[in-house]
């Protein structure tokens, strides 16, 4: 929606000052023909017609001018605000109307030319106020709508053709692809010249061979083929396939359409093996976020925190009350709500479970059993606080205008931004915890007091702080798991409760108290899980994942890399 | 055992069996009659508290806390369900054989493992074998490779998720997210008449003492003072020759099979099943009933299914958004002020008051006097069990 809006601020001032803006745009737009003034009154009479295919034929005829001014009247046909009025002289003249005024019991209407759409001034040189039930309005049929929705796309695609930008230029290009016919082609070539962005090429060429593949002569169909061939296009495999496998079709056509088939399909399986690659790699990245705030808690001072889902949720919900400050107050700035909110969430949870730590959980060290209870019981008391608070429904995070789209890298491949930026995060809150936990002062104390408790308060390490410190830290990283899934993911009171069961299954096989293991444990359940799911579904997958780890905890009873020490042996 | 506390648990059986159904076939309008609802309500609370005693067998008395014990509920609830959907027969909405799911999802026969479910033995038989199976595979494979602790609870969690998974997915043939419903008879007894679901409120309690025998045997015997043994010090009693990993499979197949009984009894007289009912909550839910009540003594279970079910229904009738945030706070103070529950901590009580009474056999059952010490057996005050390492 933001981008839409700036789209069409941006190019406000091109309608305003053609001239200007016209030498601001990388790619101008074509000039557009102006068709012959009496061709086109006649025409205008025409279209209403009271014969249908008058009326059909007068309309595909205006549309097929290409002048842009004859847009307004197509768009009117189809919303049914064309109407005719009588002039003095017995002439008639085809008018569109605009929104209804009221003014008494009378329904007033301006009236603008059909061409053009330009208002109509009055006598007093006021636009022209006419009583709707003097005028004739002129019918529309199926077929008619039916017969200009192309026509309309037609100049839609034109405008977006010269669309600054490069995704909104690619996704007319396909569009046009798809219902174009020779007057589409001419101007899918005539932008492939003056195109600079590759991937908008790529689309042109696509598009242009579609429309020969569909329309062109035997000769150009059989080029256009082994053109769509060559590009990979994924678009174009259902066309293809159709006529390798028709038997009606020319044989030269037949073979360039089965070759470019095989060479889709191949590059088809290549795409699909690096887009689950991708996909476990960025569910893995979730897993982990979550999974190292869980682990250090639990590592660090065998504590079950039941409650890191709620922790998780409370960063998802401080994401969207930023949203909601930003919106109010700096509603120019909106888009950097999201770097505020970063820091925002992982303050609350820090808090959220520093104050957990020293209110209960301080209590009950040395057993896991009873906090595991406890901190579910939490669980529920702010999971239906934040129901009472915000509402049962999911709320609304709009992502920043910089995460969404994505990173065309190959044919058919597409990385999105908000994708890469939690595999990003996760990296950065591993670096960050590594170089904590094993480089500064604050890191040794909590590995003092994870190694031997007793010992590393003799030696003067307040381990209590140490405590609620190192939980403080893990829900910290909650929040921030939290604030990373809203860009992904629904935001509920529920939101915790879907991940905890998997992010506990990262920490049980990964190993207690080692990040190495939680990584490697990570990576290995998310990119299962995408590896499972295209032939098993979503909750065999799961399913099996669950054996898996069952199978493999009996050979690793103290996961990947087994801790030695105080946990050990409990 | 002293005897005021036998004939108060004969009292207390007698009043379940017998007085609680005698009660309520009262004609209608006589003053002391107990509604046909509150005796259904109760029947559906006496099957939560069968469970709620397998619970307290393994997570009270060996110290081993499963957080899946939904799922063995929902074994034996499925299993009595399919033998009532197929009883259904041509009764259905769609007047088919199959069961209305199935015609609705377009399964045109009736699945292998559907069939032998016709028999009534035969299902009576997989309410106790199907749970007891899967709880020997999956405790055998788990206990055998010393898995303990959290761990286990975390295991049996996924446990619960995935089985709720699966039994959400119409390809199951169990009827998805709507479970099986709509039930008309139970072995040709109508379920809609009153005689019928008294018959099953008695089955129900008279499965409760059974339940609740069992208990006091198991844990009474030998074994059961393993199994105490295990939940203080497993490494000790490993180290000392006996097997934990054998008598924890022991205890969770009959807790299981427990579980299984439950949810057996539940399924007729609250008319339906569903996934929603064996997910990760309602297994949660269930180990509040135990600590609410108090874990290691046989009567803090079913006080404790009883009382939080009844707090259950009234709250959610009364203020629905305040249950979960009472349930949560029931978590909250059980395991920081009330670790020993209401039976525990009035047992406690009980004995502070009366510190002259027996002081043999009092001094033996401080906190628990359920776990079977025979007054001739009482060891000295340091060995007791309540006194572990937490």
């Amino acid at each position: 929606m933001w981008r839409s809006l700036v789209l069409a601020l941006a190019l406000l001032p091109g309608l305003a000052a053609p001239a200007v803006a016209q030498g601001a745009r990388p790619s101008p737009a074509p000039p557009s023909p102006a068709a012959p003034a009496d061709v086109v009154a006649k025409l205008l009479g025409d279209v209403a017609s009271a014969d249908s295919a008058v009326q059909e034929a007068a309309a595909v005829a205006l549309g097929k001018t290409g002048d842009r001014k004859v847009l307004p009247l197509l768009e009117a046909l189809r919303e049914g605000s064309v109407y005719v009025r009588s002039l003095p002289g017995g002439r008639k003249e085809t008018v569109i109307v605009g929104d209804k005024v009221s003014e008494g019991d009378k329904a007033l209407v301006p009236l603008f030319t059909a061409y053009g759409r330009e208002p109509i001034a009055g006598p007093d040189g006021r636009p022209l106020l006419a009583d709707l039930a003097t005028l004739a309005e002129v019918a529309t049929g199926r077929s008619l709508r039916i017969a200009i929705r192309p026509l309309i796309d037609a100049f839609a695609g034109q405008n977006d053709l010269v669309n600054p930008d490069p995704a909104a230029r690619r996704a007319a290009a396909t569009k046009m692809a798809y219902t174009g016919d020779a007057a589409t082609l001419q101007l899918l070539e005539a932008a492939l010249t003056k195109e600079s962005d590759r991937w908008v090429h790529f689309a042109l060429e696509e598009g242009a061979a579609l429309i020969r593949l569909r329309t062109g002569d035997p000769a150009e169909r059989v080029i256009a083929a082994e053109t769509l061939g060559r590009l990979r296009s994924a678009n174009a495999m259902e066309p293809l396939y159709q006529l390798a496998g028709d038997p009606q079709a020319p044989s030269p056509l037949a073979a360039a359409a089965q070759v470019a088939v095989k060479r889709i399909e191949r590059w088809g399986l290549f795409t699909q093996a690096i887009e689950i690659a991708f996909q476990g790699l960025s569910l893995s990245s979730i897993l982990l976020l979550m999974a190292l705030g869980l682990a250090i808690v639990f590592g660090l001072m065998g504590v079950i925190n039941m409650a890191h889902g709620e922790l998780m949720a409370l960063g998802a919900y401080s994401t969207f009350l930023m949203q909601g400050w930003f919106a109010t107050y700096f509603p120019g700035h909106f888009d950097y709500y999201f770097l505020v909110a970063l820091p925002f969430s992982f303050l609350v949870s820090a808090s959220a479970g520093f104050l957990l730590e020293r209110g209960v959980i301080r209590f009950l060290y040395g057993r896991p059993l009873e906090t595991l209870l406890l901190t579910w019981g939490v669980s529920l008391m702010i999971q239906q606080g934040l129901r009472l608070w915000f509402g049962a429904a999911n709320v609304d995070v709009t992502s920043p205008r910089w995460l969404s789209g994505g990173i065309p890298v190959m044919i058919g491949v597409q990385l999105p931004y908000n994708r890469l930026f939690i595999i990003g995060l996760a990296a950065i809150s591993v670096g960050v915890m590594y170089l904590l936990l094993f480089r500064t002062d604050a890191g040794l104390r909590i590995r003092a007091v994870t190694q031997n408790r007793g010992m590393a308060a003799c030696l003067g390490v307040r381990a209590r702080w140490v405590d609620a410190g190192t939980f403080a830290l893990g829900a910290g990283l909650a929040g921030l798991a939290g604030c990373a899934i809203t860009q992904i993911g629904n935001v509920g009171p529920e939101l915790g409760q879907n991940y905890i069961v998997d992010s506990f299954m990262v920490v049980v096989t990964g190993g207690v108290g080692k990040l190495a293991g939680s990584i490697l444990a990570a990576i290995g359940i998310g990119g299962l899980n995408k590896i499972i799911e295209p032939g098993m579904g979503a909750v065999f997958g799961k399913v099996l994942i669950l054996v898996l780890v069952i199978v493999f905890i009996q050979r690793r009873p103290s996961g990947l890399f087994a801790t030695k020490g105080r946990y050990a042996e409990s | 055992m002293r005897s005021p506390e036998r004939w108060g648990l004969l009292a207390g059986a007698l009043v379940l069996v017998v007085v609680l159904p005698a009660l309520n076939a009262l004609p209608p309008g006589s003053p002391l009659r107990v509604s046909d609802f509150t005796l259904n309500l109760f029947g559906k609370f006496l099957a939560y508290a069968i469970l709620a005693l397998g619970i307290d067998l393994i997570w009270g008395y060996t110290g081993v806390l499963s957080l899946g014990h939904g799922v063995f509920f929902g074994l034996g609830a499925y299993a009595m369900g399919m033998h009532l959907m197929l009883e259904i027969g041509t009764r259905s909405v769609y007047g088919n054989v199959l069961p209305d799911f199935m015609v609705w999802n377009q399964v045109k026969e009736l699945p292998l493992f559907w069939k032998p479910f016709y028999s009534v033995p035969f299902t009576l038989l997989a309410v106790l074998v199907v749970p007891a199976l899967f709880a020997y595979v999956f405790g055998y494979l788990t206990f055998r490779s010393r898995i303990r602790g959290v761990y286990f609870s975390i295991i049996t969690q996924a446990l619960a998720l995935s089985t709720w998974l699966l039994f959400n997915r119409n390809a199951m043939n169990l009827g998805g997210t709507n479970g099986l419903s709509g039930f008309k008879s139970i072995f040709g007894w109508s379920l809609n008449s009153a005689t019928t679901q008294r018959g099953l409120y008695v089955a129900t309690a008279i499965c409760l003492c059974g339940a609740f025998l069992l208990c006091r045997w198991i844990t009474r015997s030998p074994a059961g003072r393993v199994l105490i043994a295990i939940r203080d010090s497993e490494n000790r009693v490993l180290f000392s020759g006996y097997s934990p990993a054998a008598f924890k499979v022991f205890v969770f197949v009959v807790s299981a099979m427990l579980a299984g009984v439950a949810g057996a009894l539940y399924v007729p007289q609250v008319g339906i099943i569903t996934p929603a009912k064996i997910g990760v909550l309602p297994s949660i839910e269930m180990i509040i009933w135990v600590g609410v009540g108090g874990r290691g003594t046989l009567l803090g279970p079913v006080v404790g299914a009883l009382g939080v079910n009844w707090l259950q229904s009234f709250l959610t009738t009364t203020y629905p958004d305040l249950w979960l945030l009472v349930l949560g706070g029931l978590f909250v103070a059980v395991v920081l002020f009330f670790p020993d529950g209401v039976v525990g901590t009035a047992q406690k009580l009980i004995t502070r008051l009366r510190p002259t009474i027996r002081a043999g056999a009092g001094a033996g059952t401080v906190g628990r006097p359920d776990e079977g010490r025979r007054p001739e057996e009482a060891k000295p005050q340091t060995e007791l069990p309540h006194i572990q390492a937490r």
